[in-house]
């Protein structure tokens, strides 16, 4: 691995550094690359918090940061909000459930904007976990926009990911038709103290009655955040998992490491195609003139990459 | 650091009253100028704004202040800006504040100060005029 002095002063627990470290994994920008093969790779407990719009996410990523704090653990957050598709712009606004722990040199909380990807998660949020996982931060908390069915991501950025549901949001198995259900370790009901919290969570358990038993069934919590009810339990469950008796989490790292490098890889082939403009050009007039087909012209210029 | 990358920009509120609809209002018009802006809500003091504003890595502060603790919140700013060595993030601000008040302030290092009836495109026009200098002096 190689060396930068920035990785040290992560690792010492400067927050400006790792600020700044922060946007340039967000904007791809820099020399992020360097930095992050300079960086100490932990095995930090990432969890994934996910879940439709108004479900509480926000205030159950506090009450956990709490109980955390109260054992003394160090809690980084990383907080998705959508950006605009219209103007680019964004109000990232998880801050404000969070606020008790502004001031805390024990929590460093990042809020990201989506900025076109999709999924439910922002560009860069797999480096930037990397990066508060340098600076000593574990568990490191990755929340999702408010999602629907098929915003998935978060299951391969996150060890574990824990979709939140709360009771009269509709139809409670409608947002679990295929997908989110599937794809949770964790399901918890939040906003207990309401009515029909029980009977979601007896929704959910017969939900997971009727599908195929290849996978560990995901255990049903319930919780009211505000209240801090049911956060230690959360926290006992949570964990159990990040002990990794079955090694569920390390198979986890490993697909997660192969996305990325195909990820990368793709990043790598799109910056060659962009700076091959004049030779698209050309190949693409020979194709108009029917002197060539698009499978040669790739062929070519695949062996012209290095 | 690229100009191609949205312009961060905080937005708190001071003090300890509960007017926070300016603040909301000047979010929102932020963020459709397509600003990303961190929302920190109520009740901010100086340390707590601070503190936020350099785990956001934020370009720009900008804070609503009704309760007439604008000499006492700005300055604290400034000095804790200062000491954490961050700056170069632009400070500006909004609410009641009196002529002589803002002069005195800008003197101290605040980048402007908008009253009531100030066009919102005004305030985000200003926004991207500083923080286009500021990133421009970074990259140089």
């Amino acid at each position: 691995m190689g060396s930068d002095p920035r990785a040290r002063q992560i690792a010492k627990g400067d927050r400006r550094v790792l600020a700044r470290a922060l946007t340039q994994a967000e904007n791809g920008s820099g020399d992020i690359d360097l930095l992050l093969a300079a960086i100490e790779h932990g095995t930090a407990h990432r969890v994934g918090i996910t879940g439709a719009p108004g479900v509480g996410k926000s205030t159950l990523v506090s009450a956990l940061t709490r109980a955390w704090r109260a054992q003394d653990r160090k809690v980084g957050i990383l907080a998705v909000d959508p950006s605009s598709p219209f103007t680019g712009g964004a109000l990232l606004g998880d801050r404000v459930r969070m606020v008790e722990h502004t001031g805390d040199e024990g929590v460093f909380i990042r809020s990201l904007a989506t900025r076109g990807a999709l999924g439910g998660l922002a560009p860069g949020v797999y480096d930037a976990a990397d990066l508060l996982d340098a600076g000593g931060f574990d568990p490191v908390v990755i929340e999702t926009v408010g999602v629907g069915q098929a915003e998935l991501e978060i299951c391969r950025a996150a060890d574990t990911t824990v979709l939140v549901l709360a009771p009269g949001a509709g139809d409670e198995v409608q947002g679990m038709k295929a997908g989110l259900l599937e794809a949770a370790d964790v399901l918890v009901v939040n906003q207990a103290d309401r009515d029909g919290a029980q009977a979601l969570a007896t929704a959910l358990e017969a939900a997971l009655d009727l599908r195929q038993a290849d996978r560990p069934r995901p255990p049903v919590l319930l919780t009211t955040a505000t209240a801090a009810k049911g956060i230690d339990a959360l926290c006992d469950v949570l964990d159990e998992r990040a002990r990794d008796a079955d090694g569920a989490l390390a198979d986890r790292r490993v697909e997660r490491a192969a996305a990325r490098v195909r990820a990368a890889l793709y990043r790598r082939l799109d910056h060659y195609v962009e700076g091959r403009g004049a030779e698209l050009a050309a190949a693409a007039a020979r194709i108009a003139a029917g002197e060539s087909t698009a499978a040669v012209e790739a062929e070519l210029l695949m062996d012209d990459y290095e | 650091m690229s100009a191609a990358h949205p312009i961060r920009v905080l937005v708190a509120k001071a003090g300890l009253d509960g007017h926070d609809r300016g603040a909301k209002v000047v979010a929102a018009a932020f963020r459709d100028a397509g600003f990303e802006v961190v929302y920190t809500g109520l009740r901010q003091s100086p340390e707590m704004i601070v503190d936020a504003a350099i785990q956001e890595d934020v370009d720009v502060i900008g804070i609503s202040i009704h309760s007439g603790a604008h000499m006492t919140i700005f300055p604290r700013v400034l000095e804790l800006l200062r000491e954490t060595d961050a700056g170069h993030i632009v400070l500006c601000g909004g609410g009641i504040i009196p002529p002589k008040d803002a002069e005195a302030l800008k003197a101290m290092g605040v980048g402007a100060l908008f009253g009531p009836g100030t066009p919102l495109s005004e305030l985000s026009g200003w926004i991207r005029d500083e923080v286009g200098r500021v990133r421009a002096g970074h990259s140089a």
